[in-house]
């Protein structure tokens, strides 16, 4: 159980920023108190007006469990959104901003897991898979690992040359990629939305009890939980996380 | 208070009335779906509900006669941790208060109730926040069977707290004489969750 200690509010300074794709950003934090994190886990971030107001929101942490006292996020600019395109347009090096955490600890994943890793990623749900990513390598860990990323387009993908070379590494670590809309020549990966005979082919078995992440848009990740229950893997080893608009007004 | 350089917030008029809005939340017209795991699908001939006290089964209703107690229909501002908080969510269930008379309990047993689910999530609430109408376990939203993602069949309904005490489909109530933290209370939320005072997380 987590001890009870109050998360305070911190300031953060942002210093790094890196261009992922046209809407995604990431962005460097210099904290002044932060103990830590594990891979997957969150933290809330709040920005203030000069007339008072206030926002709240909460990010995936992008970088590997342990790099106290930095914290990478990744954003996606959402146009309609407030907070999203303050930090993917507007926040510059030195600008502080404030933030708590980590947050989660269900979502969450360290080296001393011995299952196999199956990560699966709609779009910017890759980013709390990509901090295990980061930590598995960090850490020298052996355990298989399959990443399977479905992004629009290849200009979406993000972390793309990361990956690349995470999985140039031959250390047990297998990237699948699927592109929804349309491919370029020579594509190898896959091109259409992820399915059952899809996760059966580029996921672990059943049998290999793998432990099983599943980020991405809400109809995404329904999706992909129901079909790997389907398949057969145990509901208890499929976590997940939900994000962005349903398309469910009522 | 840190002002942020640069950052200017929704115009003023299409910001959050303070009035309905708790600290840190802000306004959607969607309805976000929120689940540590896959959907659970119970076909209403297996479902039942069960209230408990300790180990022992005080009542328990199938899909049909729980569907034949008193209905009550109200609407409420839901208010979810991650953020989102939606306003005038219109519900349908039945009243905790009824589920006791139902029972035939005068009194609850027990200061404290663990919510169990399909799927395994549970939430532990103070049985006086479940009383005097402020919780139901619900069946319908705006007029219309709840659907499974949003917790279907049935889920508690505890609108005056974090979401995540609106436990998806809850398939057993159980008293307890001592309270003790359920899946998000042991994962570093807080044990209460009061929107309107912040109680995120434990130790606020």
């Amino acid at each position: 159980m987590n001890s009870p200690a109050r998360r305070d509010w911190q300031v953060a300074t942002a210093t790094l920023f890196r261009q992922e794709t046209a809407r995604v950003r990431s962005i460097t934090f210099e904290t002044t108190a932060w103990a830590g994190h594990g891979a997957g886990q969150h933290v809330d971030i709040r920005l203030t007006a000069d007339d008072g107001y206030q926002a709240e929101r909460s990010y995936s942490i992008a970088s590997p469990a342990g790099c106290a006292p930095s914290v990478e996020l990744t954003v996606e600019h959402i146009s309609d959104g407030e907070v999203s395109p303050f930090l993917t347009e507007e926040l510059r090096a030195g600008d502080a901003i404030e933030l708590r955490g980590p947050i989660g600890g269900y979502f969450a994943w360290d080296p001393g897991m011995s299952s196999p890793l199956m990560l699966i990623a709609g779009g910017s749900g890759v980013v709390p898979l990509m901090s295990m990513l980061r930590t598995r390598d960090q850490a020298g860990s052996k355990v298989p690992a399959k990443l399977l990323y479905s992004s629009r387009s290849a200009e979406d993908i993000i972390y793309r040359d990361e990956l690349d070379r995470l999985a140039a590494n031959r250390d047990g670590f297998d990237l699948i990629h699927t592109l929804t809309r349309g491919a370029p020549a020579g594509w190898k990966g896959q091109n259409r939305r992820v399915d059952r005979d899809m996760l059966a082919q580029c996921g672990f078995q059943p049998a290999e009890e793998p432990q099983i992440f599943v980020c991405g848009p809400t109809s995404f990740v329904e999706t992909v939980a129901d079909q790997l229950v389907g398949l057969g893997h145990e509901e208890s080893a499929i976590k997940t996380e939900r994000f962005g608009p349903t398309g469910d007004k009522r | 208070m840190k002002v942020t350089r640069g950052f200017k917030g929704k115009p003023h008029d299409s910001r959050a009335t303070t009035d309905r809005v708790p600290p840190g939340q802000y306004v959607t017209q969607e309805f976000p779906v929120l689940t540590a795991g896959p959907t659970q699908q119970t076909p209403l001939e297996s479902w039942s509900l069960a209230l408990q006290n300790g180990g022992q089964l005080l009542a328990r209703w199938n899909w049909g006669e729980f569907e034949a107690l008193p209905q009550t229909e109200r609407t409420f501002d839901i208010h979810c941790v991650t953020k989102w908080s939606k306003l005038d969510t219109r519900w349908r269930g039945v009243t905790f208060d009824e589920l006791l008379k139902a029972a035939g309990l005068t009194s609850p047993p027990n200061m404290y109730v663990m919510a169990h689910c399909d799927g395994g999530y549970t939430t532990d609430l103070p049985v006086a926040d479940l009383m005097e109408g402020k919780a139901m376990v619900a069946t319908h939203f705006d007029g219309q069977p709840l659907p499974a993602t949003h917790g279907g069949p049935a889920r508690l309904l505890v609108p005056h707290l974090y979401f995540w005490k609106s436990a998806k489909w809850v398939r057993r109530l159980a008293f307890m004489e001592t309270n003790a933290p359920g899946f998000w209370e042991s994962l570093g939320y807080h044990i209460y969750g009061d929107p309107w005072r912040e109680q995120r997380y434990s130790g606020d």
